[in-house]
This record gives C-alpha cells, structure tokens and sequence, in this order.
C-alpha cells in the first residue's frame, strides 16, 4: 500500500513527491496525460534577465528526481472519482482503485472559456491547447491565426506561437457577454496587461508604470489608441478591437471583428473579416478542483486566486483529514509557485505520517514555507492582482473556521 | 515530411528522431511518430474534423486539448469516447470519427411515425 497518493503529475505533484520520497514514504502519482510534467510541458517564457524557462527541461528534472528516489509515475490514468473510507481515501481510477492514508490534489488549472459564435468550428481551440501542440507535439495549429483574449497568458503563449514559426494577425478582445465580462472590457484589459510591461518589449507599454498610476493618462491612451494597434513582440495587440463572429463552414475560414468604444461597446457598422484557418480563444486559467468538490471539501470564491479554491492552510491541508492540495488548485500561480506549494504539501504529509518528535522535518518545513512566500514576493507575473490578499484571507478563514 | 510539423525551433532545438506508426482515421491511411497524441498525428496530417454533433452534425475538432471539454472524442479499436488529445497513437491503430446518432424520441421523429 502506498503512504500517499498524488493526482497530478505537474510541478506540484511531482515536487510533493520528491519530498515524500525524501522522508521514504512509499507515493504514486497519477496522471491522465501520457507524460508526466503537466501545463510545465509546454512553457517557455524568457525570465527578465534574458534566460528562458524551458517548462519541458524542468519538467524533465523533476521527473527524474523523482523515479530516483522510488516514486512510481503513472501516466495515462485518470481519476474519476476519490471517497472518505475508514482511515483514509479510496481512489478510482479507469483502471483500478486504490486505498491510501494521505491524498494530495494537484490537478493544476483549466482555462476559462469566452464564448464566440462559431467557436465549436473544428480550427477554434484554446490558447493551452495550441501551446501544447506547438511546443510539445511540435505540431502547428494553423497557418494562420488570431488570439481572441488579451491578457497575461494569453500575450505570452502568443509569443511562443510566433516564436515557433506561427503567423499571428494579432490580438483582439472577447465580445462583452455574461461570461466575458472585464476580459471584453479595454479599460480593464490596459490594467492587467500593465503588469506585463516590465517583460515586454514595447515602447507603449514601458510608459506601463506611469499609465498604472494616472487613470486619466489610461483613457487618454485608449481614446487615442493606434488603429493598427500597439505591437508587443511584433504581434498587433488591438485593444478596441473585439470578435464579433468566426466564420466557416466545415471549419475557421475568417474571423469578423469590429472596433469597441473604451468601454467595450461595439461600434456599429466597424465590421471587418480577416482570413485565418486558426483562432486561440484565451480566457484564462481556473483551479480545477471537481474532486475536492466531490470529496466534499469546503470551498470559498476567491477572485484573486481565480476562482472557487478548496480551503487549505498555508501547509497545504485541507480540514478534511487526510486530504491536501497544492499547486494552481489552490489558486492561480506561476509553475514555480506550484512547484514550491508541492514541497510543502509532501513534507507535510510525512511530518504526519511519520509523527515523529524529530525536529528536522519541523525545520524543512518551515523552509520550505518560506521559499513559496519568496517565490511569490518575485513573481515576474502575477496572473492575478492582490494575489497575497487572497492567500491571506483563505488562511485566516481556515484558521477561524476549521482548526 | 510537411510544414505543419515544427522541426526546427529556435529555443526548444531540432525535434529528435521518433519512429513511425501507421494508422487508420474512417478508413484513410495516416503516418504519425511514436510518443504523440492522435490528435496530434492528425493535425499534422491536416485532420481537423474529428467528430460530428450527434444531432446536429456540425463538426468538431480538439477545443482544450487536456481532456476537459471531451470535443474530440473518437473511437478507437472499437472503443467509444476516446479523448484524442490524451491518447498516445500506436501502430495499427483503427481510429473512427465521432458520427451523428438517430434521434428516435425528438417530437419531429415520432410524429413521422405515428
């Protein structure tokens, strides 16, 4: 029997695996994938000091690290089920089902979606999907395509995209809807995108720090914004601009896109069709955590951490016994955050399991904790804003209501 | 080898030599490389339509591309409700798109039977 189950194989998994192997729990983590290392798969960014963060390299470090130490890695998996029995958590899997004192969640994230119509058209994917298959699969998604979807990943898969070869029109806006919301918005896209500026390389969006200060200098910038719109890596990104409709008949064969006040209404007779075969929709990422649901975990909705979040402490426990999360379940971070969290879910795991009086493990935790509060302080991106807020406020939650 | 494969990347590097599988999508003979998902050794074959709506017949491809949205389920060897964008092709492989399914029960179908 294993001492821990993780469901999960991204940074978190893999990381809260190291660490248990580390304190010689026996652990297996279970992936639906066919390889491990999750969404790190298909990143690759350049950090602000110029290197690029490689997300296949790291994923490959983390893999081996981990089979060093004994962890068994199953792929191809999926979970579709996780129930309280006795003493611990019954597992189901597609192919068998499994009993273990201490279940770890590290499910990591799904996208938003931004409805369009003509978005079921075979051509139309989400901006992951065409990160996956361009820099995992090595597979273009199209000739050539258009991002509906400004935002902080959004802009920064693009650029993967172009960088692998990819012909990208430019970036546009969602049409305003009931699901949309502030995504379709420009005065609110000009904000979040301002917290990029530091990472691109645009004259428009270097003003970022002074534009971020001064609300009047943001309108001025959007009434008088460039019809061609600004360039971010050479990729038009066109804040008034949204899709209004993709258009094909067996699949993408144009999108139809129109002008929008700074407000994000639609001005009426702005209509254009621009020829692509492929459209990104980029809605943003939300914890995906259906079987902390199903578990029966309680949740709390945090906007700052993208969405509904099983409540957990900064250890990684939830109130359930036996049950941990860790990784963009608990909120939307960088990779490097989740990969953090993972270790301090693992050591808190065996401190557990082991109960032991030894100190060691109290010390490793307690460092561990404080490399995700430094790795969060120097985020290069932060998906969402008062992300310390959120982190906050679950803890005070947890602490108040459930210890 | 055609130009929707990435083989040459600036970061990421030359992409390694893989071996070859042979499969079949609705009959048609595809090439993919060992260590991919179908979908995609079916995009890179230029196959986007994997599935039709089972009432409406309006096609459909891969959407979220982590086995989440299930858009691109196919049957594979007989099996239903494949999701093509977790599965790894293999050799030999007998892939069917998703087809329309009779709707018996839609008030049109039984007025016609009444």
């Amino acid at each position: 029997m294993y001492d821990a189950v993780i469901i999960g194989a991204g940074p978190a998994g893999l990381s809260a695996a190291i660490a248990c192997a580390k304190w010689n729990l026996q652990v297996v983590v279970i992936d639906e994938f066919m390889k491990p290392g999750g969404r790190l798969l298909g990143q690759l960014h350049q950090e602000p000091d110029g290197t690029w963060w490689n997300g296949i390299k790291e994923a490959n470090i983390l893999v081996e690290q981990a089979r060093a130490l004994g962890v068994d890695i199953w792929c191809g998996v999926s979970v579709h089920h996780i129930e309280e029995v006795g003493q611990g958590w019954r597992v189901h899997t597609n192919k068998e089902r499994i009993d273990t004192p201490k279940l770890l969640l590290a499910t990591g994230a799904a996208e938003t979606p931004a409805p369009v119509p003509g978005w079921t058209l075979p051509g139309v994917m989400s901006i992951g999907a065409a990160q996956v298959m361009t820099n995992v699969h090595r597979v273009r998604p199209g000739k050539k395509g258009i991002v509906i979807g400004i935002n902080v990943l959004s802009a920064a898969i693009t650029r993967e995209l172009q960088l692998a070869g990819g012909d990208v029109v430019g970036m546009v806006l969602p049409p305003v809807n009931p699901i949309t919301k502030d995504a379709g918005n420009p005065r609110k896209v000009m904000q979040s995108l301002l917290r990029i500026s530091h990472l691109a390389p645009s004259a428009f969006l270097r003003m970022g720090g002074k534009l971020s200060r001064a609300n009047w200098m943001q309108k001025l910038a959007l009434t008088f914004y460039p019809k061609s719109g600004v360039k971010m890596w050479g990729i038009p990104i066109h804040l008034r601009k949204a899709a209004v409709q993709i258009n094909g008949e067996k699949e993408v064969e144009s999108v139809t896109i129109c002008s929008v006040t700074p407000d994000g209404k639609r001005i009426e007779g702005s209509e254009q069709t621009m020829d692509v075969d492929f459209v990104c929709i980029a809605g943003g990422l939300y914890p995906l955590a259906e079987l902390a649901a199903v578990a029966g975990c309680p949740f709390h909705y945090f906007p700052e951490l993208g969405g509904h979040v099983p409540v957990h402490n900064e250890r990684m426990k939830t109130p359930l016994e036996g049950l941990y999360v860790a990784g963009n379940i608990t909120g939307i971070e960088s990779a490097k955050v989740a990969r953090a969290q993972g270790f301090v879910a693992g050591l808190s795991i065996a401190k557990e399991t082991i109960q032991s009086a030894d100190s060691a493990i109290d010390k490793h935790l307690e460092n561990a904790l404080d490399e995700v509060r430094k790795i969060r302080s120097n985020a290069a991106i932060q998906f969402h804003q008062d992300i310390h807020a959120g982190r906050n406020k679950m803890e005070s939650i947890y602490k108040e209501q459930f210890s | 080898m055609n130009n929707r494969r990435i083989l040459h990347h600036p970061v990421l590097g030359t992409m390694p030599e893989r071996n070859a599988v042979h499969f079949t999508f609705d009959g048609k003979k595809y090439k993919g490389f060992e260590g991919e998902t179908i979908a995609a050794a079916l995009l890179a074959s230029g196959v986007r339509t994997l599935r039709v709506h089972e009432e409406k017949e309006t096609p459909r491809g891969i959407y979220c591309n982590i086995g989440h949205c299930f858009e691109c389920r196919v049957t594979v060897n007989g099996q239903p409700g494949v999701r093509s964008c977790l599965t790894e092709i293999n050799d030999g492989m007998v892939i069917e798109s998703g087809k329309r399914q009779p709707t018996p029960l839609k008030r049109k179908e039984i007025a016609r039977h009444v």
